[in-house]
């Protein structure tokens, strides 16, 4: 049986963050679910953090340094991707943007994604609808219809069988129902693709 | 093997002096290092091609003119011209024309061009890049190799009846090298004709350098040039040099830092770890651009990046001096001991003349 990746990129900047707690809860919800179908699951974290100057490196440079290329290679190479950033200034943060904004073009192709988002207040949850859910279309990526915003004050109430809880299986599910339904993705070869000149020439 | 180096003609002020060159000091730099490169017994000088300031190189054909009457063994080469956006009629004019007053010295590497206005300017749209390069280049090969061209396509006007004026020295065009940073289709156009591939090897890891080559050595073989470790590859660098490692470190440091292209990013210690830079003593650059044959097997030519970045003209001159008596005759010595005799070297009209004549013999 194929073990499936999931690539769970968290954007949250302090230690410990809502942003990661919320993307440890989804993952498993998405990982318990495929167990159910049988399907093993190998989870990759991606903590953005860990890159910012990397990110900004490549900003500047145009190419990712060594530190980062697996991590792109990672996300290009998942069967699903789980993308959670915190909420800055109306929409997601910059550092999540900018990880976007260097991934190959082509990356998230297809692949079934789970967005989520944190903020202090709730009054800042349509920034998943009306900024991170167009952004993913722009990248043709397959977003499950739950997306998962948790605010400060639903971790107070949160827990099975709590609001936010249902919605992080819901959630889960829907992605497990999204990679299951797939094949397989390997990892992204450039080269894989290069049509043959004959064919370049007769375009 | 040759050695040389490749301007990209950037007007940048001296990080250290706050002071640019004018247009016409920066285009007179140029010059005496080309003049330079071959005093001091490197092979080939290569000259960008770029239609917006802060450069000042637009025509090449120009100055590669001047520099064939002002040499007399340098290969005079481009880095790049665009394919793109040059009317492929006239690369295949100016170039053949070069070639009858260099007396054969010239070669050019085509690249696409990555600056996006450039392409409406000249009338063009970058999103058909990759298209471009493959029309224009199989017209400019057209134009070279028969006398008389009837053409049609969907970039350019029709041609019927046309003669691309002079004729290609000795009935044999310059050799072509392809230039890409990322674009595999570009590594492929080189390996279906059995032209060279020239790897920036600048900006990018040199894991990624390794991977275009690897592909392109395999597609040359592949559309029966011969086997791939006969294909011909070449690869830029970038080098800052003094006797001691520390004392070049210290005088290239403001230089990298305020680089237009990578500078304000990372470290000059993670860039030269990230990228093929070295900056050193002879010795250093040495041992780096050896290495380059591990990850690259054995290639044709290799062409230093050393005057960018607002570093001064007398800088520059001292690099030449360094490179030309410490550093290139190792490497001669030391990748001559290395290559198998198999290996051929970089083409030059003298050996594609010959290749033809062996055809002609052979047919």
């Amino acid at each position: 049986m194929t073990t499936r990746t999931l690539a769970v990129v968290s954007a949250g900047l302090s230690s410990p963050s809502s942003t990661r707690l919320l993307a440890d809860r989804l993952a498993d919800a998405t990982t318990a679910a495929l167990r159910e179908r049988g399907v093993e699951v190998r989870v990759e974290v991606v903590e953005l953090r860990e890159h910012a100057r990397d990110l900004a490196d490549h900003l500047v440079t145009g190419f990712p340094n060594a530190a980062l290329r697996p991590v792109l290679d990672t996300v290009a190479g998942a069967d699903g991707v789980i993308a959670v950033t915190p909420i800055f200034s109306a929409s997601y943060s910059g550092l999540f943007k900018t990880f976007v904004d260097v991934l190959d073009r082509g990356a998230l192709d297809g692949t079934p994604v789970l967005l989520g988002a944190t903020a202090g207040t709730a009054r800042h949850q349509l920034a998943l609808d009306h900024a991170m859910r167009p952004l993913f279309s722009y990248l043709h990526a397959a977003v499950v219809p739950t997306a998962v915003f948790a605010a400060s004050e639903d971790w107070g109430a949160g827990g099975v069988g709590s609001e936010l809880g249902a919605r992080i299986e819901r959630a889960g599910a829907e992605l497990a129902a999204a990679v299951a339904a797939r094949p397989a993705s390997g990892p992204a070869d450039p080269f894989a693709d290069v049509p043959d000149f004959t064919a370049l020439l007769s375009r | 093997m040759q050695f040389g180096v490749f301007s990209v003609s950037d007007i940048t002020p001296d990080p250290t002096t706050g002071l640019a060159p004018t247009e016409a000091e920066r285009l007179q730099a140029v010059l005496r290092i080309a003049e330079k490169t071959e005093e001091v017994g490197l092979d080939v000088f290569a000259l960008g091609e770029h239609h917006n300031p802060p450069f000042m190189s637009s025509s090449p054909t120009t100055t590669l003119g001047y520099l064939a009457g002002r040499t007399e063994r340098l290969q005079l080469s481009t880095a790049t011209t665009l394919i793109t956006t040059n009317d492929p009629v006239k690369i295949a004019e100016d170039y053949a024309m070069l070639q009858h007053v260099s007396g054969g010295r010239v070669d050019l590497t085509l690249g696409r061009g990555n600056t996006g206005p450039v392409y409406p300017w000249f009338g063009q749209d970058i999103r058909q890049g990759i298209p471009l390069a493959v029309e224009n280049y199989a017209l400019l090969r057209r134009l070279w190799d028969s006398d008389v061209v009837d053409w049609e396509g969907t970039f350019r006007t029709p041609l019927q009846g046309f003669t691309s004026t002079p004729r290609p020295l000795d009935g044999v065009a310059p050799f072509v090298w392809h230039g890409s940073i990322r674009s595999p289709e570009i590594a492929e156009q080189a390996a279906f004709y059995g032209d060279g591939y020239f790897g920036n090897h600048i900006f990018w890891p040199a894991d990624h350098t390794r991977r275009m080559v690897d592909f392109y050595r395999r597609r040359f073989e592949h559309h029966g040039h011969g086997d791939a470790d006969r294909a011909i590859v070449g690869l830029g660098g970038q080098v800052f040099v003094r006797k001691n490692s520390q004392d070049a470190v210290r005088e290239f440091r403001p230089y990298f830092d305020n680089a237009p292209v990578y500078g304000h990013g990372p470290s000059l210690e993670d860039f030269t770890r990230e990228t093929p830079l070295t900056v050193g003593s002879p010795q250093e650059v040495i041992d780096r651009t050896l290495g380059f044959r591990d990850y690259v097997g054995d290639y044709q030519r290799q062409l230093f990046l050393i005057d960018h970045a607002g570093l001064p003209l007398k800088t520059v001159l001292e690099q030449l001096d360094i490179l030309g008596e410490e550093v290139v005759p190792v490497l001669r010595r030391e990748f001559a001991a290395r290559k198998p005799a198999h290996v051929p070297d970089a083409p030059t009209h003298e050996s594609l003349v010959a290749a033809r004549l062996a055809q002609e013999v052979t047919v």
